[in-house]
């Protein structure tokens, strides 16, 4: 446990990163907290801060030592000054550059890379989203560091908690690598609250690294209703909703009636009922709202590893065997066709 | 452009279907007589690798799709399965079971970079995640060691420019975005990419006298040096149904009696 330590204070002297026993026995723990120093990477786009990513500064704050922030893009300064009111931030290191606005990895992982380390970090941290999933692996090879995945908990600086088999085991890891490269469940660290705290804001270094790829087009659904990832309910919807025209007629009502989001199941999904990014499961989005209602969905282990630590899990299915009754806290064995909108009446005139 | 050569890497996982269960030592997963079968993603590639093959949509063609695996001498059956449905070799990276533990996605990416160089390949198509580690970092990481290009969660991949270029559309949180790149590339398949074919009897026939390596890490100059230790495996907190109610009213009821409403 005493690595990160020991890199630091080598890195102080001008050394290589080598183990030595030198440091070890003179730092308490005190020098040890002072010496722990994580880089939280923030996501912007269109010169709007992700909120969402605020979460890899609360889990940067669960490991103690100094936290800063890291933003890149074109434009950044107003994103900076933003995050440098989340309390408990002491700096936040900003690169004014629009080469990064889309966070293309291949210019993106040097970037970081370089700004590790002038800053001497021994943590940094990310929300496993896209822009989390597809560039830290790529800074954890730069820096030959085994990325730690997904953690819905921290034990200790080098001690943590991710879920594997698609949630139906839990392992706790420890590493060793001096700098710990991880990406974190948004669903397991609330977002930071941009409140209190007054960082300074510094320039970062740029090396200006050309990217191979170059980005062309994107197209994002549109909606008006709250982001799945972070939503307080969600409502979902799988296959029994038969058709796009009745997922939409039967589980917007529902959703809007509630302020929640709406998710769908990968057979939802992949019938054309719902847009690709409202998959919840293993391989789609992780939700922990406060109340997750399935719909029509008869709960495979893929998509009870995308919404099982729901805080109240409801359920309506025609099938009372539904492996998905096993989970939820309350089930309405019945036709969805005419429950829901039963369920959205009453919700209305409540 | 040059005719492509794709590398295919494969992991046997525990079948997809099959509910794990946390062994007695709580060191992992239970492995022993439980079905495995190949990663589900990583069928997507060869799918994909097959039909870039098959529809020339690669102007310069497809000179070779050659698959590989890094496991115990059971991940031969994955390699064989991969040339059923269309890869033309195998290369098979023999590493222990149990003894040694699972390869670390670095020490795999890094075995990787050694078999590009081998194999002399242009395009590596893996898949996103492995459905028992979960990481979803080799493809990243790779393309990391390599320098290349890389495109994550590829939903459709189009070769444009008389194919000096590769556009691939990718999954993103809140939709798809599209980025070019010059070959060589790696590419991670999402779901969303194709529909993996079946192995027919005939080709899975066919595939038993298709040319399968083995070397071992050493080979290619690997070692197997883990960073992580797993300090325990545990079961996920087990959650209670709640039970069923009759009707709409006594779903509304429970649910306000539950704080969720």
């Amino acid at each position: 446990m005493f690595s990160a330590a020991r890199r630091t204070a080598l890195r102080g002297a001008g050394s290589l990163p080598r183990p030595s026993s030198v440091f070890s026995h003179s730092l308490g723990p005190s020098a040890l907290r002072r010496l722990l120093s994580s880089l939280a990477v923030l996501e912007q786009r269109d010169g709007k801060l992700n909120h969402g990513s605020l979460s890899a500064i609360t889990a940067a704050k669960k490991l103690g030592g100094t936290v800063h922030g890291f933003v890149a893009g074109g434009n950044v300064k107003p994103v900076a000054e933003e995050a440098a009111k989340v309390e408990g931030v002491e700096k936040i290191i900003a690169v004014d550059n629009a080469a990064y606005d889309k966070g293309l990895p291949e210019n993106y992982a040097p970037l970081l890379v370089e700004n590790i380390k002038k800053g001497g970090y021994t943590h940094i941290l990310v929300g496993h989203t896209a822009f989390g999933k597809s560039l830290f692996p790529r800074v954890a090879a730069l820096l030959d560091s085994q990325q730690i995945s997904d953690i819905t908990a921290i034990e200790s600086e080098n001690t943590f908690v991710r879920p594997i088999y698609a949630g139906n085991a839990i392992a706790t890891v420890e590493s060793s690598d001096p700098i710990k490269v991880i990406t974190l469940r948004g669903t397991a660290f609330p977002a930071a609250e941009v409140a209190g705290g007054s960082a300074a804001v510094e320039d970062g270094v740029d090396p200006n690294v050309e990217s191979p790829t170059e980005w062309v087009s994107e197209d994002l659904a549109k909606s008006d209703r709250p982001d799945l990832a972070t939503a307080g309910k969600v409502v979902s919807g799988g296959r029994g909703l038969k058709s796009k025209e009745d997922f939409d007629k039967i589980m917007l009502p529902l959703a809007d009636t509630l302020g929640a989001a709406v998710g769908a199941s990968r057979a939802a999904v992949d019938s054309g009922y719902a847009d690709n990014s409202l998959q919840v499961g293993q391989t789609g989005k992780v939700v922990a709202p406060q109340l997750y209602l399935a719909v029509g969905i008869s709960g495979a282990i893929q998509h009870l590893a995308g919404m099982k630590d729901s805080k109240v899990i409801a359920a309506i299915n025609k099938d009372p065997e539904a492996p998905i009754f096993q989970v939820a806290d309350v089930g309405l064995v019945g036709d969805l066709f005419e429950k829901v909108p039963e369920l959205t009446e009453k919700l209305k005139s409540a | 452009m040059s005719a492509l050569r794709i590398l295919v890497p494969v992991k046997r996982v525990i079948d997809y279907a099959v509910k794990p269960r946390v062994n007695k030592a709580q060191t992992g997963v239970e492995t022993a007589g439980v079905k495995h079968s190949m990663n589900p993603f990583d069928e997507l590639s060869i799918e994909e690798a097959v039909r870039i093959r098959e529809r020339k949509s690669a102007p310069g063609g497809v000179e070779d799709i050659c698959v590989v695996s890094a496991g115990p001498p059971k991940a031969q059956d994955v390699l064989r399965t991969a040339m059923a449905m269309g890869a033309d070799r195998a290369v098979h990276v023999d590493v222990k079971d149990g003894e040694e533990g699972d390869l670390e996605p670095l020490a795999v990416a890094k075995l990787l970079r050694a078999a590009v160089a081998r194999e002399g390949s242009n395009l590596v198509i893996l898949g996103k995640q492995s459905i028992d580690d979960d990481a979803a970092q080799t493809g990243p990481m790779l393309a990391g060691l390599l320098g290349w290009g890389q495109a994550t969660q590829a939903s459709a991949v189009r070769f444009v420019d008389g194919g000096d270029a590769v556009e691939v559309t990718q999954e993103i949180d809140g939709g798809v975005a599209t980025v070019r790149a010059k070959l060589p590339m790696v590419i991670t398949t999402d779901l969303r990419l194709n529909e993996p074919r079946f192995a027919t009897l005939p080709n899975i026939m066919k595939a038993k006298k298709k040319p399968l390596v083995k070397l071992s890490l050493s080979d290619l100059g690997v070692a197997n040096e883990r960073r992580l230790k797993v300090v325990k495996v545990t079961e996920p907190e087990p959650r209670q149904g709640g039970g069923k109610v009759e009707d709409v009213d006594g779903l509304v009821g429970k649910l306000k009696e539950l704080g969720a409403l």
